[in-house]
């Protein structure tokens, strides 16, 4: 097997994008927390994308098959993790999403539960062999996403929540499902809409509502959004320069170095900035496409179209957030974002693509 | 499994079933997504393109306005000295909270409120007085900040809480305590919306602290100061990490009185507990040595006890050395004297019997002494302080020719004195009545006037300057609190003969020497000149009638001067419901004597060390 799983066959445009744009994330991350207790976290997101190098080759090793029959154990596994969040959670920002661990370092569990459902919907639609999706099955597998959706959900992290069903809605559409479904769908969420607004907490309702206009509660949400925008805004054609942008430098910004990076990467590198490293995500999504396209298989093709989804759905929500157009819903920026949890996951979910790109002869 | 080892391509032994794994199934939902994808980066870009090519002023005006911040830099009132250099009014260092208008939420008035124990509704009222001011000027809403107040700020000025809030540096006033010299001095307080209508006050702003009352408003211009402005870089907690312009405020001028604290110390002390005034004049040059005024305020609490002092009966803010209008009474005879030698209305020959009283008019007038004084001429009638001598002479002279000697002296116009509102009084005459009145003058009143009763009203500091200028001979120096004030030794000059001024120097030289009524005012080696003075409140036929004339004592009045030649002191105390005028010549006595010993203390070592260096010498009167 050894041959045809030479380095040779990875996708090297796509680990040099990826490597390129995590780059510019230490950079941005370096000039964002200067001079702040956080001064130290370039360094740390340097550590953590050399790890995540390390385990993106590892995650290439194993048959991609193989990972898929041990769903079913991965998915109890996740739920008994996610309940154990609830046991023996780090609670930051009034929220349990980390477990610790020895050495200091925290384990955000719903980062790494993407990857299971990335490979439960995968498993599931291409055992069905059938280019329609039917309405049993579209309610089985929702049924099965629904469940760790709703245990995230209470942590309480609506974001990370939403990316599981971003997932699940990026494959049913791959996974056939009629177009008239869609369109139900689509209905039966907005009559469900009301519902569901009941079940979120206030401030969670705040931040769905306070983008459209953050003039409403400039000190809670509001005040990122307002911040935000004046950040991007202020930067401008051109940027104001690495470690110059007054709204990054001065902490008016909120967390410049995780979910508002590219608030502050816009204001440090301006409008030429941004086109350039939205084209590299650009090109990175479309690698990853084209991988998808020479898949070996349905469920290889799964994967790849989930990951491409996914992170797609991270761009739209994060990036539309820092301009104003998304609400705040706190995920952050695939491999920008500083955090150990997120880039390690993304270098899994890179490793999955490039394991099904290895095998795509094999048939 | 082994076969792929041998060729990878090989299709046609597939490990599982081909028949719906075909991974191109989908293409045409891949090709789909792509156009979203397109789509959504194209959303993307139209975000940032909308935000930083579009309008990219806009936001980098809110960027500049978020970390710079303009903040007045407050100066310092000038300090008050006294002649010696003292420090009498000093400043000392506090923190206001000012309040950014631009940023200000109106829900946070109520938690800022809370914090700074003050009322919601002030605030709110304080808001619109500034309404007029351009939004950028921050508004001071609190002064002297408590440590409490401090942490409440300093904990709650970050982006999330109240950013408004801003702390700036800010020299306030440090009064002497107990109200020493506080009519004189004044206070500061925020100008008021009604003062910023009128001339005076015009060119301030709201929110400026200025001079209220005495010297800090007489010569507010001189101390106030012109405040400058720090613009600075603030991060998001409100820090100042650097400061990128500053215009330096120009601290307010010092300003010299002529007060002399060890004087004004003594006559303080004199005043304790009492009601009424004191006055210390030179009368070389019309400098104020001493004003007392009591009861009095301390300038210190002034905010604080404003309810208290404005309802207080006995009228605490009133500065009595310039605005009580009181009858002289008895110490007015030394100029009804002077009235009478002058116009030739008494010479040497003229007596009068006094018997305990006289009629006029068809009314009896009587004499302070009940037994009567017996024969009296001019000397006697100043020493014994006889009144139906007064009456007679004044009868004599008639009410025009007082009033042209009380006005000549300076009485019934302001001495002009640099304090604001001072009190004219008032000098009687039958042209004033017809002015005011209407009404034709009776002779009858005349007679009251001679004895300082009826319609004259004075100041002490307008008898002060009156007698001293008598004293001079002639020669009233207008007084005075600055001490380099220009065109202050121009006095007003009177040709009065000699012979005349004399006499009357000499009656007063024996109401205090020769067992008059003034004897309490006696210094041992200063030959001091006085006249004492009881003076009613309202006639005592009508008093006797009323309840509140069982309660309302005269007032005690006593002026003196020294020495007797070449005076260089003329003291006037009030002493307010004192009853008779000897209990006032106790503490002008004080304070002639008080400047005796220190002068006599002062000069000695100046006659003893001609080579000592000035600087151990004002060592040695400092430990004095």
């Amino acid at each position: 097997m050894a041959k045809y799983l030479s380095a040779r066959d990875l996708d090297w445009p796509l680990l040099a994008l990826t490597v390129l744009i995590c780059g510019l994330g230490i950079l941005q991350i370096y000039s964002a927390t200067l001079d702040t207790a956080w001064q130290d976290a370039w360094w740390k997101q340097l550590l953590y994308v050399c790890v995540g190098l390390v385990v993106l080759y590892v995650s290439t090793r194993v048959d991609y098959h193989t990972l898929l029959e041990h769903v079913p154990l991965l998915y109890l596994l996740s739920l008994g993790t996610l309940v154990a969040v609830f046991l023996v959670g780090r609670q930051v920002f009034g929220s349990r999403r980390w477990i610790p661990l020895p050495g200091g370092f925290t384990f955000q569990v719903s980062e790494f539960v993407k990857l299971v459902i990335v490979l439960l919907v995968a498993r599931y639609l291409s055992e069905l062999r059938s280019d329609r999706l039917e309405i049993r099955d579209l309610l089985k597998l929702g049924a099965l996403v629904a469940l760790p959706m709703v245990l995230v959900m209470k942590q309480p992290d609506l974001g990370t929540s939403l990316t599981y069903g971003a997932i699940l809605i990026a494959a049913l559409f791959f996974g056939g499902i009629r177009w008239r479904y869609i369109l139900v769908i689509c209905l039966l969420a907005l009559l469900a809409l009301p519902v569901g607004w009941m079940f979120l907490k206030d401030y969670q309702k705040a931040r769905l509502t306070s983008f459209q206009d953050p003039t409403q509660d400039p000190r809670g949400s509001g005040y990122q959004v307002i911040q935000s925008k004046i950040a991007v805004g202020s930067g401008g054609m051109w940027g104001k320069g690495v470690t110059r942008g007054s709204q990054t430098q001065l902490r008016f910004l909120p967390v410049p170095h995780t979910d508002f990076i590219f608030s502050a990467f816009a204001e440090e590198h301006g409008f030429v900035g941004v086109v350039l490293v939205l084209g590299l995500y650009f090109l990175l999504l479309m690698q990853i496409v084209q991988n998808a396209q020479m898949a070996p298989d349905r469920a290889g093709m799964f994967i790849c179209m989930s990951v491409c989804s996914l992170l797609l759905f991270h761009l739209l929500v994060n990036v539309g957030m820092v301009v104003g157009r998304m609400p705040v819903t706190g995920i952050p920026l695939p491999l920008m974002s500083y955090g150990g949890s997120s880039i390690l996951s993304v270098f899994v979910m890179l490793g999955l693509v490039n394991n099904v790109r290895l095998r795509r002869f094999v048939n | 499994m082994q076969l792929p080892l041998t060729d990878p391509t090989r299709e046609d032994i597939p490990s599982r079933p081909l028949v719906r794994d075909d991974p191109k199934f989908a293409s045409g939902r891949i090709a789909f997504f792509q156009y979203a994808a397109v789509a959504v980066f194209l959303f993307l870009s139209s975000g940032f393109w909308d935000l930083q090519v579009s309008n990219p002023e806009r936001y980098s005006e809110q960027a500049e306005r978020n970390r710079i911040k303009a903040l007045p830099v407050l100066a310092p009132r000038g300090k008050i000295l006294d002649r010696d250099g003292r420090v009498i009014v000093d400043n000392h260092s506090s923190f206001s909270l000012i309040l950014s208008r631009e940023s200000l939420r109106p829900e946070h008035l109520q938690p800022i409120a809370d914090g700074l124990h003050l009322e919601h509704e002030d605030l709110v009222g304080r808001l619109k007085r500034f309404r007029a001011r351009p939004q950028y000027e921050p508004i001071v809403i609190k002064q002297e900040l408590s440590a409490g107040e401090l942490s409440f700020v300093e904990a709650h000025r970050d982006m999330e809480s109240f950013p408004e809030m801003e702390l700036i540096h800010a020299q306030r006033r440090l009064y002497p305590r107990n109200g020493m010299a506080a009519h004189v001095i004044g206070y500061v307080g925020e100008v008021s919306d009604s003062e910023l209508n009128t001339l005076e006050f015009v060119k301030y702003n709201p929110g400026d602290l200025i001079g209220k009352a005495g010297i800090e408003r007489q010569y507010n211009d001189m101390l106030m100061g012109i405040d400058g402005q720090r613009q600075v870089v603030v991060d998001n907690r409100g820090r100042e990490r650097e400061v990128i312009g500053l215009k330096d405020s120009v601290s307010g001028k010092s300003l010299q009185l002529t007060i002399d604290l060890d004087l004004q110390a003594v006559a303080e002390l004199a005043m304790e507990n009492r009601k009424g005034a004191v006055v210390a004049l030179d009368p070389r040059n019309g400098e104020v040595l001493a004003m007392v005024s009591r009861p009095a305020f301390d300038p210190n609490r002034f905010a604080d006890d404003w309810q208290e002092l404005v309802g207080n009966p006995d009228k605490p803010l009133l500065n009595r050395a310039i605005q009580a209008q009181l009858a002289p009474g008895s110490t007015f005879k030394p100029i009804v004297s002077l009235a009478a030698l002058e116009s030739g209305g008494v010479d040497d020959t003229f007596t009068v019997h006094c018997g305990g009283g006289a009629s006029f008019y068809g009314r009896y007038f009587r004499c302070h002494l009940k037994g009567g004084h017996g024969q009296v001429d001019l000397h006697r009638g100043i020493v014994q302080s006889c009144d139906v001598y007064f009456y007679t002479i004044g009868n004599r002279i008639g009410i025009d020719k007082i009033a042209e000697y009380a006005s000549l002296a300076g009485l019934g116009k302001k001495t002009g004195i640099d304090l604001p509102h001072e009190a004219a009084g008032v000098v009687p005459s039958t042209e004033w009545k017809l002015r005011q009145f209407r009404q034709k003058w009776y002779a009858g009143e005349t007679i009251s006037v001679a004895i300082g009763q009826g319609a004259l009203t004075v100041t002490p500091l307008q008898l002060a300057y009156a007698i001293g200028g008598l004293a001079m001979g002639g020669a009233w120096y207008p007084p005075h609190l600055r001490m380099d004030l220009p065109q202050a030794d121009r006095p007003r000059t009177a040709n009065l003969n000699p012979e005349s001024v004399a006499r009357v120097i000499d009656g007063m030289f024996g109401v205090v020497n020769e067992g008059g009524t003034g004897g309490r005012a006696q210094i041992p080696g200063v030959e001091v000149c006085g006249k004492t003075g009881t003076a009613q409140l309202a006639s005592n036929e009508v008093l006797k009638n009323t309840k509140l004339g069982q309660t309302m004592k005269d007032n005690a009045w006593f002026v003196g001067f020294a020495p007797r030649q070449f005076p260089e002191i003329v003291v006037v105390a009030l002493f307010e419901g004192g009853e008779h005028g000897p209990m006032a010549a106790p503490i002008v006595r004080d304070v002639i004597k008080a400047y005796f010993d220190k002068k006599s203390r002062v000069s000695a070592p100046r006659m003893v060390a001609g080579a000592q260096p000035p600087v151990a010498q004002n060592a040695t009167q400092g430990v004095q």
